[in-house]
């Protein structure tokens, strides 16, 4: 009788409510930070306005669209140590359409996501069909990214001067920052594949008992495949963003926001050992880190302090979740 | 039971590098029918089982449904010919609930869309059918080990397969499971469906199966009628010969006390505990699971901190504060987990045998390659460890095998004292006699043993005397006489 109560106790009244009741802890952290924002003197003028509200979620953009990619990534039990260098590819590619081959905007911006894709393919072709550990096939992409990036521009920026360029991550559409919306429709979409087709179940599948996915039929080099090329195209996107935000591709655009992304994916409660994790989670973790970085920058701490700051809430939120677990 | 067959596996060979593990076996199942597969630990049964499931590819043989020759190469195929496995290790996804686990790979929804309410309402319908007392939306990680089983048999059912396998689907469910599950069984044998039925426990054949085919070294021995056979025939043909003295033993005179152990505290587990062991004996050690028996020797051992207590080796006082220690006094001790504690599984049977006595071969910068081949074909010849060479990764052989190597391991160092913990857990028949014929063979070379088991028969039967403990004490001491199952439960029993 005690076993079957036991069971039935976690029936979720709605989706949502389950969401709030699973993430209570960097709920509560994310409350309270937007609490000692709006109420200290040197920041709350500023911090509850709506200009700040958006640019706290134009920063968070780039680093929310490669969590996008990286939850799915760990939920696997995988890891993705490209996407920030294929930020850089991506962008300088872009850049260099425009400039030195007088492509048109568009085209241009897709041969960025083009470099997303093929990285993301290669990532996956690889890590599906070898037992090379996805940490070191993510390694070596990683640096023969940022190696590209600096051969094509000899290591200096390309600079594109048009308004046009500009748009896609400097733009506003009825008030909203571009970089904005895409980030929304990613998160949409990316949280419609996750929870809603059967792609979505694959991944914890495989990420929760390889063995399982494949005796029940499941491709799990298809999953594998899928959730690279996808992370891939995440950075070829983030890529063409930060590139226009800049007018220029850098070669050293993106260098960390792979750790960016896994610290949101983590302080999400997403686990490294994959099997499980939430992108309501991920987006969580990233407004953590983008309105500590905000207040921290209004408060005019130096960066180098906010380095520390954004260790350490990554160690406390890994701590509240080992305890949390172990409690069960 | 009808004649009508609907499968039949034709002459399956399959190679591994190294390894033959089939070579030309048959099965045929009819419609209707519990049919047994018997063998040995590394017999092939599994093997046999992953290539009709498509997870193998055969180099040869066919295989035949309903008269119609089919190629089975991936899980898909093999799920479209209607045949549905219950593997012998648990393959659920912790994080996902019963339901989502019940229709892996299969899920219900339109298009790419999976629909996890619908897959819910029939998940429930399907356990509540087989008697399942399970909630499908409950995680499957905080479900019992014995309701996860319950859950890879609903989903092994809920297929609708006209031909299902369930390896050793009884492991780890209790008795009123078992006879749930044999009513389901006996549900779906009526409506047509053929069950492959692999299981160790001979009881069980008997209740539940009609034919048996018998497997051994990867080989087709024979398919027989349950009800027209016995176990001791059973048994003879998956070991190949009459096991006339399963329990090889000879009792023999013991010589002077050459281990003396007095009020040994971890102050968890184990509390006072005394007992000797005199030369050429062997002394075990009964309880229920939790009785502190492994505890009280890994404190012996030198593996518990803080632990007190003499140990008297030979009449001489030592202190033990590590194994090392242990070891200096030829005293050593096989682990109960083989996998977990004892074993380096991705090593080969050469490292795994001479790990322990590098030094005898290794000096300064110099290894003496050849005396390390030595020692361990010495060791191999002595156990009868069956291995295609010394350089094999020693997960790939059978458990039997891998104890052998194991215990190899530790006779290596000369000991004069073997601790032995659970010497013959989850090996099959053929290896557990030979390692008795080991532990027989050893006393008469003047080493004396220490064997914790929670097998009745193995303690009954080898034991000079049996210590009983129970909650960390020792309850008693029964002497070779007096040993019998009830005096252990009368002692164990709290």
């Amino acid at each position: 009788m005690d076993e079957k109560k036991k069971v039935a106790a976690p029936a979720p009244k709605n989706a949502f409510m389950t969401f709030v009741f699973e993430n209570m802890g960097i709920l509560a952290a994310l409350v309270v930070l937007c609490l000692i924002l709006g109420i200290f003197p040197g920041t709350s003028e500023y911090f509850v306005t709506v200009k700040n509200l958006f640019n706290v979620l134009r920063q968070i953009s780039t680093n929310l669209l490669l969590a996008c990619g990286m939850t799915m990534v760990i939920i696997l039990g995988g890891i993705d140590l490209s996407v920030g260098s294929v930020i850089a590819l991506s962008g300088v590619l872009a850049a260099g359409g425009v400039v030195r081959y007088n492509l048109p905007i568009v085209p241009a911006m897709l041969l960025g996501v083009l470099i997303g894709i093929i990285f993301g393919l290669f990532n996956g072709f690889v890590i599906s069909k070898t037992t090379i550990p996805p940490f070191i096939v993510t390694l070596a992409t990683m640096n023969i990214a940022r190696g590209l990036a600096g051969v094509y521009t000899g290591g200096s920026p390309v600079r594109v001067v048009t308004k046009e360029w500009q748009w896609i991550g400097a733009g506003y559409v009825a008030g909203v920052p571009v970089p904005v919306i895409i980030m929304i429709i990613v998160f949409i979409v990316s949280l419609l594949i996750i929870n809603r087709t059967k792609m979505g179940r694959y991944i914890y599948a495989v990420g929760g008992n390889n063995l399982a996915a494949t005796y029940s039929g499941i491709n799990v080099s298809t999953v594998k495949f899928f959730v690279y090329t996808y992370s891939g195209i995440m950075a070829g996107i983030a890529g063409i963003i930060l590139a226009s935000r800049m007018y220029s591709g850098q070669p050293t655009a993106g260098e960390g926001a792979e750790m960016d992304a896994i610290a949101a994916v983590v302080v999400g409660g997403t686990s490294m050992a994959g099997g499980s994790g939430k992108l309501g989670g991920t987006l969580i973790g990233a407004l953590i880190i983008g309105i500590l970085n905000n207040g921290l920058n209004l408060m005019n701490v130096n960066s180098f302090w906010q380095t520390v700051v954004k260790g350490i809430v990554i160690l406390l939120a890994v701590t509240i979740d080992f305890f949390r677990n172990r409690k069960k | 039971m009808s004649d009508n067959i609907i499968l039949r596996m034709k002459k399956i060979t399959k190679t591994f590098p190294g390894v033959k593990a089939l070579s030309d076996v048959d099965l045929e199942l009819n419609e209707g029918e519990v049919h047994a597969l018997l063998g040995e630990n590394g017999a092939g049964k599994s093997t046999l089982i992953k290539v009709l499931g498509g997870i193998y590819h055969a180099d040869s043989g066919e295989i035949e449904i309903n008269g119609k020759n089919v190629k089975i190469n991936s899980v898909q195929d093999a799920e479209a010919n209607g045949i549905a496995i219950i593997h012998q290790e648990l393959v659920l996804v912790p994080y996902m609930s019963a339901a989502e686990n019940i229709f892996l790979g299969r899920e219900l929804g339109a298009g790419i869309t999976v629909n996890l309410k619908a897959q819910e309402k029939e998940a429930q319908a399907v356990l509540d059918r087989l008697g399942m007392d399970i909630d499908a939306r409950s995680l499957v990680k905080d479900l019992s080990i014995a309701k996860q089983q319950m859950v890879e048999i609903t989903k092994a059912v809920a297929t609708n397969s006209r031909i299902l396998v369930m390896d050793e689907p009884t492991s780890s469910i209790s008795e009123k499971e078992v006879d749930n599950l044999f009513k389901i069984m006996r549900d779906l044998t009526s409506h047509g469906v053929g069950i492959i039925y692999i299981s160790h426990k001979m009881s069980e054949l008997q209740e539940i199966c009609d034919r048996v085919t018998v497997m051994r070294d990867g080989e087709y021995v024979g398919t027989k009628v349950v009800k027209e056979t016995s176990r001791d025939d059973l048994i003879a043909m998956m070991v190949g010969r009459q096991l006339t003295s399963y329990y090889e033993r000879d009792f023999l005179e013991p010589g002077e006390e050459v281990l003396r152990v007095e009020n040994i505290n971890d102050n968890k587990r184990v509390f006072n505990v005394s007992f000797n062991l005199k030369k050429g004996e062997i002394v075990g050690f009964a309880g229920l699971v939790g009785a502190g028996r492994s505890e009280t020797m890994q404190a012996i051992f030198g593996l518990t901190k803080g632990s007190t207590g003499d140990v008297y080796i030979n009449g001489k006082k030592v202190d033990i504060k590590s194994p090392i220690d242990a070891m200096k006094n030829g005293l050593v001790m096989v682990p109960e987990s083989r996998k977990e504690q004892g074993l380096y599984l991705i090593q080969d049977v050469r490292y795994n045998t001479t790990i322990e006595i590098l030094d005898q071969f290794i000096k300064n910068l110099n290894v003496n390659t050849k005396k390390e081949t030595e020692v361990t074909q010495k060791y191999i010849d002595m156990m009868s460890t069956k291995t295609p060479s010394q350089q094999q990764i020693i997960g790939n052989l059978s458990g039997g095998n891998q104890q052998k190597v194991l215990i190899g391991r530790w006779l290596a160092t000369d000991p004069q004292i073997l601790i032995l913990d659970e010497p013959t857990r989850g090996i099959d028949v053929g290896a557990k006699a030979e390692i008795y014929a080991i532990m027989n063979n050893l006393l008469k070379q003047g080493v004396s043993i220490i064997m914790i088991s929670s097998e009745m028969p193995e303690i009954i039967n080898m034991s000079d005397r049996v210590y009983v403990m129970a909650e960390g004490k020792i309850a008693g001491c029964i002497d070779h006489e007096e040993i019998s199952q009830e005096a252990i439960m009368k002692l164990a029993a709290v």
